[in-house]
């Protein structure tokens, strides 16, 4: 029999401080003084009304249940391709790409840079006939598709337009999102090619492209996500992407666009970490203040410019290598306090993440997962029904108004652009991350199974292995798909994206003609690296 | 107590993908156990890394990579740093790498992974204990 369970507490302990996973401090208890008097009616207001705290729709999951999107890539695109039926094969409701990191930071399978690397994080892709391939026989009118690229979001873009075209699908009948958010790739995800100023002039080039040309997609997917895997608090994770959304409106009004024009298609992505009561607070804080943003700095007059609408994916790293079946429990959690806090779209993680890309089992549970909340659970009865909760009303006044603290400190340097170029962003995030590891490392913070709970055995689960050859099989591709094209009708139109970097004319167009000519995702990055320069990472501690 | 003060340990981001969390997080630890330490910052190659090993005249390399290329990067960043005369550079490294893989790249020669979970003090400790001045 174990020790006698120490007590509680005892005259000579530090008072025990309650706190979130982001060190917020906790009361014991909320009450009708922690909200804001009469104000408080009007800042919760009604779902689908302005400040839309209580969610952008007014029926919300009962009318429409949210999008059940599972990121999927890895191998080859015929791998990928195959993954993706798999999915859509079992109830999934649309599809969601994860790219290799060659893809990622523009580089073509074959190049000395992606050694080792492809197929590895995601699907490959250089050409537009893995475009086609990685879509080969689903129906992209009818399904929504999301892509997670960001410095090379123009050319795939172009690719996935060009290869719809090529089906006889419009543009204009086109549904789905692109990350392409690359403020948030300085702050917190680090893939680029060029610095922050010709970054977001590509950007504002495809949302003034897609505003006209394929108004059903969405050509920015601005991220929390990756700001709170690289170790943000809750209140940072809300204020840096909203700071990024500011950017991406003030570079599109200034080339002349009208806010209530574009702004109804930008969408977010927010990360759905451990803390429940934090999280669904988060994504509520969140939609009043982009709300109350858009109409007071842009003056939108348009509802859908004010609404936040937003994808979630369950936070990555929360996952453990240890026990990994405990994920499951966790990706619950977290995936209800996503539903509880009205997200439009979801991705949960699978138990076996932190070890391997997802198996098909684990990617099944995963999707499994969403499927026991929506159907079973009996959350989706009634809209938003923790509104009105003190404690998460509290959390949701308290989060608002730190996050719009941030955003002011950054307005005092002069913007997120410049805020990046001083690293502002990156150092707090850094700090966080530092201060929640040291709390780890002290047992002030737990996680079941590393640091608490420990088992010695081993984990016993299959793992996703990605095929010895696919590197090889997949340049060798590449390099014959060069071989086989109009050498000089590639040539020129390559001269012509080049020259529309210089002369600032939109991108979009001659993307898609030069990828239908066989030019390489790759290639297009080479010029972008030569017009535009080269990032290189400051290397902050 | 702290580590041997003249210790320098080049704390290096091989391949294309962009988590430096971990590299940041073991980078601030080692410094703030009493070592000198020089971070890459991301995206390097492993010429690049080897380069800076030598330069610098560290003790020991610490890589961290999250894209799955460790079975090629490592013994890469291994080889060249041989040729360049660092032998004896202690060569250490932590990621999502599985088990299998963490017995052939120590096989290799790599003298230790640390995988999600390790906490900075298991690191400064092992650094104490493995790491010495190169003569």
């Amino acid at each position: 029999m174990s020790a006698q369970p120490k007590p509680a507490s005892t005259p000579s302990d530090p008072p025990r401080r309650f706190s979130t996973i982001s060190d917020m401090e906790i009361k014991e208890c909320y009450t009708a003084d922690d909200l804001d008097g009469r104000e408080a009616d009007a800042k919760i207001g009604k779902p689908g009304e302005f400040p839309y705290t209580r969610g952008v729709y007014p029926t919300m999951h009962r009318g429409r249940p949210w999008t059940m999107r599972q990121f999927a890539g890895f191998g080859t695109p015929r791998d990928t391709n195959e993954r993706f039926k798999f999915l859509l094969a079992r109830g999934q409701t649309g599809l969601s790409t994860a790219f290799d990191m060659p893809t990622l930071m523009g580089y073509d399978a074959d190049h000395e840079r992606s050694l080792g690397e492809v197929g590895r994080e995601g699907t490959a892709l250089s050409t537009i006939d893995d475009m086609a391939e990685l879509f080969d026989g689903i129906p992209l009118d009818e399904v929504t598709t999301s892509m997670t690229v960001n410095c090379s979001a123009s050319i795939v873009l172009a690719m996935y337009f060009a290869v719809a075209e090529r089906r006889g699908i419009p543009m204009s009948k086109l549904g789905g999102t692109i990350q392409n958010d690359m403020l948030k790739e300085y702050i917190a995800q680090k893939e680029w090619i060029s610095p922050p100023v010709p970054s977001v002039r590509v950007i504002v080039d495809m949302i003034e492209f897609c505003t006209k040309e394929a108004p059903r997609f969405h050509p920015v997917s601005i991220s929390g996500y990756h700001i709170r895997e690289a170790g943000s608090t809750a209140v940072q994770e809300v204020a840096f992407t909203l700071a990024d959304g500011l950017g991406y409106v003030e570079a599109a009004v200034a080339r002349g666009l009208k806010v209530d024009d574009f702004a109804p298609r930008l969408s977010f992505f927010f990360n759905l970490h451990n803390d429940f009561l934090e999280e669904i607070a988060k994504l509520r804080a969140a939609r009043r203040l982009w709300a109350r943003l858009m109409r007071d700095r842009f003056g939108a007059k348009n509802p859908r410019s004010m609404m936040l609408r937003t994808h979630a994916q369950t936070a990555g790293c929360s996952l453990t290598a240890q026990q990994p079946v405990n994920n499951v429990v966790r990706v619950a959690i977290q995936a209800l306090a996503g539903v509880l806090g009205g997200v439009q779209s979801l991705h949960t993680n699978s138990m076996d993440e932190t070890l391997a890309l997802p198996s098909e089992n684990a990617a099944m549970v995963a999707l499994r997962t969403q499927q026991i909340i929506a159907e079973e659970s009996g959350v989706t009865n009634t809209v938003d029904p923790l509104g009105g909760s003190y404690a998460i009303e509290a959390l949701t006044d308290r989060i608002e108004a730190e996050a719009e603290d941030y955003i002011n400190q950054i307005d005092k340097l002069g913007g997120i652009v410049r805020a990046i170029e001083l690293g502002f962003p990156q150092k707090e995030i850094a700090e966080a991350a530092y201060r929640f590891q040291r709390q780890f490392d002290r047992k002030e913070k737990v996680m079941v199974g590393v640091n608490r709970y420990q088992n010695d055995e081993k984990p016993s689960i299959d793992l996703l292995r990605i095929h010895a050859d696919t590197e090889d099989k997949q340049s060798a591709r590449v390099r014959a798909f060069k071989a086989a094209r109009d050498q000089t009708r590639a040539t020129a139109r390559l001269a012509d994206v080049r020259s529309a970097c210089r002369d600032g004319q939109n991108l979009m167009p001659p993307l898609i003609a030069a990828v239908k000519d066989g030019v390489t995702l790759g290639e297009i990055c080479d010029v972008y690296r030569d017009e535009f320069g080269v990032y290189r990472d400051p290397a902050w501690l | 107590m702290s580590a041997d003060p003249r210790l320098r340990i080049l704390v290096a981001k091989p391949g294309l993908d962009g988590h430096d969390r971990g590299a940041k997080i073991i980078a601030r630890a080692l410094r703030d156990a009493g070592i000198e330490v020089i971070y890459t910052g991301l995206h390097q190659t492993p010429e690049m890394i080897a380069e800076a090993a030598i330069q610098e005249d560290v003790d020991a390399i610490g890589l961290s990579i999250l894209s799955g290329a460790h079975n090629t990067l490592f013994p890469a960043i291994m080889r060249l740093i041989k040729e360049k005369g660092g032998d004896d550079i202690a060569i250490f490294g932590g990621g999502i790498i599985p088990e299998e893989d963490i017995a052939s790249l120590k096989q290799a020669g790599v003298r230790e992974i640390f995988t999600p979970g390790a906490t900075t003090d298991d690191i400064v400790a092992w650094v104490r204990t493995n790491v010495h001045p190169r003569s």
